[in-house]
């Protein structure tokens, strides 16, 4: 399998490592190369320095027909054009954007992108904790399967 | 009309300004509260100080009935993200977006903005009408300072209407084929030259000018490049 993974933030190298240990091929690409710290020593993958929502960069870099793309920035909307340019212009197989704000995360989700909502899953998990009742928004939400439209 | 624009840089305020003098409706979003403040000095209060790209802010702002959305904030992301919000989940009817790499302009048409702005594309197309495209092409250097070139003829090149016997070759140089339609041919005495024709020559670099004269044209007409 090949994982390209957008922003090498803790929970995108976290992913790169794990990816990487199962014996899978990791392409990081961050705009920082101090970001790639992060990555352990013996990290087998590619990482790129790069801007992952530039269609001309993740072409050179080899995301082209991936198998999983994940956008992980800190940047909620830099995430929804990276998966968005994965999905229409490479042709990779899943794509995952992390979403922040919760009525994006849902808006995205109804366009066919899997979001993963940091906010929703924190807040839950505390009024879980709390014994309290979930916030009743979703915070990840498995993707409609994506057709590639001909347009 | 009901005009909702994002974004409060000089783009922004100008559109705001102007559609207001015309008698819209405006709604202006700016985030750097600093700015929109600043902007409520001069236009009235016609800003919401809250980030355009937040859907609860959005929905503050006014976008379940908008008649426009036009997101033209400094960064490409931002825009798209702030039409699809308005277009998928307040059902703009509009949407028209600011794009600074032309390269996604293709992805933000695919992906269902309605009206694109690019300010590089515009700058570059300005530049590009000052660059002749009325040049002789290099095809290939061979021995003896002797090259391949390709003329392109334009419709009022002085070529144009005549056979290879009417034009004056300078001395060293010989015209030896045309590609017309794809199809390259080789020059015969009775070959009429048309627009659009390619004609390859073959001679010595010091000919080019006088190839180009009697080709494409004198070289004086050609626009500056500096």
């Amino acid at each position: 399998m090949k994982y390209v993974i957008v922003g090498c933030g803790r929970v995108g190298a976290a992913l790169a490592e794990a990816f990487d240990n199962a014996g899978h091929e990791v392409l990081v690409v961050d705009t920082s190369t101090r970001a790639f710290d992060r990555l352990p020593s013996e990290f087998k993958g590619q990482a790129l320095r790069g801007d992952g929502t530039d269609e001309d960069v993740l072409r050179r870099a080899g995301a082209e027909g991936a198998d999983v793309f994940l956008a992980l920035t800190e940047g909620d909307n830099r995430n929804v054009m990276a998966a968005q340019v994965a999905m229409e212009k490479l042709e990779v197989g899943k794509a995952i954007a992390k979403i922040n704000d919760p009525v994006r995360a849902a808006a995205y989700a109804d366009l066919g992108i899997a979001t993963l909502c940091r906010t929703t899953m924190q807040a839950d998990a505390v009024l879980g904790f709390l014994g309290l009742g979930p916030t009743g928004m979703p915070s990840v939400i498995a993707a409609v399967p994506h057709v590639h439209s001909e347009a | 009309m009901f005009v909702l624009v994002v974004g409060g840089g000089k783009v922004g305020y100008y559109l705001s300004k102007e559609l207001i003098e015309n008698g819209h409706e405006v709604v202006l979003m700016e985030k750097d509260r600093i700015r929109a403040a600043q902007i409520v000095d001069e236009l009235g209060s016609i800003v919401v100080a809250q980030d355009g790209c937040e859907g609860k802010f959005l929905r503050t702002a006014g976008a379940n009935r908008a008649d426009i959305v036009a997101a033209v904030t400094g960064d490409d992301e931002d825009n798209l993200v702030i039409c699809q919000m308005a277009k998928h989940h307040f059902d703009v009817p509009r949407t028209i977006a600011r794009v600074n790499n032309p390269k996604n302009e293709d992805l933000f048409r695919h992906l269902g903005v309605d009206e694109l702005i690019s300010p590089t594309r515009m700058a570059l197309g300005s530049i590009e009408q000052d660059i002749p495209v009325h040049e002789l092409l290099h095809l290939a250097a061979l021995e003896n300072e002797l090259e391949i070139i390709e003329a392109q003829l334009q419709a009022d090149s002085p070529a144009v209407g005549k056979s290879p016997s009417d034009i004056v070759v300078p001395e060293g140089c010989s015209l030896f084929a045309v590609v017309r339609d794809g199809v390259a041919t080789p020059l015969r005495p009775d070959t009429i030259l048309r627009e659009g024709d390619k004609v390859i020559a073959i001679g010595r670099a010091d000919c080019e000018v006088a190839l180009h004269e009697q080709l494409i044209g004198d070289v004086d007409e050609e626009p500056a490049t500096a």
